[in-house]
């Protein structure tokens, strides 16, 4: 993946709890075997309702989501973190993501900016009242800054992850490091787990 | 020190630890499917790397499977192309599949347990968050992403943050008419859709140690649903009776000595919970959801509930924007809600047991004229078994619709769907909007209901129907 440690823009503000991967990308779109073309699978029926925020040329160029808390809950499916990067966000912010959707994320360089919910909510209130609202997501420094509304936060990474975030680090390389490890611990399984 | 069974799992499988760092874990069953896994394929050929332990993977065909007509090709070519990459990927990288029309085909979290693949004290993995379906042996089974997927493929592990512990007791005894999908459902209006964020939890209590190992999946198979990242139930007499001569459970010696060694997966006096979670048990009536996340529930005897009677304004919104797409005024009774579908199948709700339930309402009743009625079983031996005992005559002489096994209208990755606000009674997990179909609209509910509901036209408990 890409290594990523600034992301500076606006915001697409979701207001609702509960996004969950169906939602972000519909199972149709799951068919498919590439790894690629999913952006217009993202949200698609949300997207086919008229007032959808997404359809909101205000916000259009927006390379950061915010959602509601529970985002990103339901199906394993990796498909919702590549669309929402191919679609062009580099983060997402919300106060609390699915687990497995929050993972895969940090697998393919998409930034879960996970802040409490007075944050979530002052930052969602912020690109409502101005879509221009200028946010900084600073993965290093693990914050979240918008000047124009007083507004600097942190957020939680593990230094593993951020580490990864930061260098853009393939997790199946590292792990092969540890392979004499593997091969060791094999020998000491029980026959009957072959 | 006393530990939980988490722990004494988790520990048992870890490779390597070093301070702030995830741990490494062994994998010891990985479970494939058509949908998660091409990217996975691509990404090992990409690099060169081969697939490490070919032999403790296995695949099968079950999302995109059509439920009619088998013998013939898959019509949507997109769905018979991911299926074919599937066939072509274990061709090339030596792994077991089992295909469409093959007697062990079936839904992956059907198959791992009842070919006796799925064992306590494992660690089980698949690109499928219904993966902690397993946990129900005491095993540590988890959901995970494609990239995860390509991981174990290439290194038979997975990197693994430590997670809170949650216990989950369910106290005193279920009153009769009362299954173990009531017992999920109503865990889920306990917790909500996040209340397992950030954490394993094992189910525990007379409630729990009564359940058959069908539903202890089903338990298990939920626990995504408020968010855990696995559940578990400790092994007992009752898990080693069901794995007791099935295909891939050890044998004879191995038997006796994996016996002594799943004895002693139990939580021990003393351990310690990070979050803990009591119900009792003889208040649990059948339940149903009513609105697009499985945390909208309620007893069937109870009406459309009000936003406003939400505190939360996050949860007062989720439920008018639920009650919108559902179709539903608020105060209705639930047992007045009309119903064009009932789906009785998926990984929560398709085995053996589930059938036998649904067929004992099902014995000797009508369903209503006009509802379309689909019982999928779990696999291609919960197909026998059930011809076998005779419940598809039942199905069929009451106008239930028999089906081939596979995942179906769960989330309708194949011909099986909801049209646009058609509303099911549907023993899946998920009512999620647009899950079994575009525009359609799914209630969650037991076998037991489902099966009532398909018969009475609005839903309805087996005791309704007297």
């Amino acid at each position: 993946m890409e290594p990523v440690a600034i992301v500076q823009g606006t915001a697409v503000p979701l207001d609702r709890s509960d996004v969950d991967t169906d939602q972000i990308i519909p199972s149709d779109w799951l068919k498919r075997v590439e790894r690629t073309g999913f952006e217009k699978g993202l949200f698609s029926e949300w997207r086919d309702g008229e007032d959808f925020v997404l359809n909101d040329e205000q916000y259009a160029g927006a390379n950061i989501l915010i959602g509601g808390p529970n985002f990103g809950t339901g199906s394993s499916r990796e498909h919702a973190v590549w669309a929402i990067q191919q679609f062009g966000f580099a983060a997402v912010i919300s106060p609390r993501f699915g687990p497995i959707f929050k993972n895969n994320s940090t697998k393919n360089g998409l930034v879960p900016v996970e802040v409490d919910q007075a944050t979530a909510e002052a930052l969602m209130a912020g690109v409502q009242a101005d879509p221009t609202l200028e946010i900084t997501i600073d993965v290093e420094r693990g914050t979240v800054e918008a000047p124009a509304i007083g507004l600097s936060a942190t957020f939680d990474l593990s230094p593993t992850i951020r580490h990864r975030l930061l260098n853009g680090l393939d997790d199946i390389a590292l792990t092969l490091q540890q392979e004499s490890k593997i091969d060791a611990f094999e020998t000491s399984r029980p026959s009957y787990m072959a | 020190m006393a530990k939980t069974i988490i722990d004494k799992v988790w520990d048992r499988h870890v490779v390597h630890a070093a301070e702030g760092e995830p741990s490494l874990l062994y994998i010891d069953l990985h479970l494939v499917h058509e949908v998660t896994s091409p990217q996975a394929f691509d990404g090992l050929r990409l690099s060169g790397r081969p697939l490490r332990r070919p032999d403790l993977t296995v695949a099968t065909e079950d999302h995109n499977v059509p439920t009619a007509n088998i013998d013939q090709p898959i019509a949507d070519p997109i769905s018979r192309k991911q299926v074919d990459t599937l066939r072509a990927n274990c061709n090339e990288f030596g792994v077991k599949l089992y295909s469409m029309g093959d007697i062990n085909q079936g839904i992956v979290h059907v198959i791992g347990p009842e070919l006796g693949m799925t064992q306590p004290g494992m660690t089980v993995v698949c690109g499928d968050s219904h993966t902690s379906t397993h946990g129900a042996f005491g095993a540590l089974a988890f959901g995970i992403g494609t990239s995860e997927v390509e991981h174990v493929l290439a290194t038979q592990t997975l990197q693994q943050s430590a997670q809170d512990r949650m216990a989950i007791t369910v106290n005193g005894e279920l009153p009769v008419g009362s299954t173990a999908k009531d017992v999920v459902l109503a865990i889920l209006g306990a917790t909500d859709t996040g209340g397992g964020i950030g954490a394993i939890a094992e189910f525990r209590g007379p409630v729990i140690e009564a359940l058959s190992m069908e539903g202890r999946m089903t338990v298990c198979n939920m626990s995504i649903e408020f968010g855990a990242k696995a559940g578990m139930i400790a092994p007992d007499d009752t898990t080693f009776a069901y794995l007791e001569g099935r295909p891939h459970a050890p044998k004879g010696a191995e038997w006796e000595a994996a016996l002594d060694d799943w004895r002693s997966l139990r939580t021990d006096d003393g351990a310690t919970f990070d979050r803990e979670i009591i119900l009792d048990g003889s208040a649990i009536a059948p339940h149903m959801t009513w609105g697009t996340n499985p945390g909208q529930v309620a007893p069937i005897s109870a009406n459309v509930p009000n936003p406003d009677q939400f505190d939360d304004p996050a949860a007062r919104d989720a439920a008018a924007r639920a009650l919108d797409y559902m179709g539903l005024t608020a105060g209705t009774p639930l047992r007045d809600v009309p119903v064009d579908t009932v789906f009785i199948g998926s990984c929560t709700n398709s085995r053996i047991e589930d059938l036998r339930a649904a067929a004992a309402v099902a014995e000797g009743r009508q369903v209503k004229a006009g509802m379309r009625t689909l019982v999928v079983p779990g696999s291609g031996l919960v197909k026998a078994q059930a011809e076998a005992e005779g419940l598809h005559t039942i199905f069929t002489n009451a106008g239930f619709d028999w089906r081939e096994p596979g995942c179906s209208m769960c989330l309708a990755m194949n011909p099986d769907k909801l049209a646009p606000g058609e509303r099911s009674a549907s023993t899946s997990n998920r009512n999620f909007e647009g899950r079994q179909g575009r525009g359609g609209r799914t209630h969650l509910v037991s076998p037991a209901v489902a099966a009532a509901t398909a018969i009475a036209g609005t839903f309805a408990t087996p005791a309704d129907l007297d």
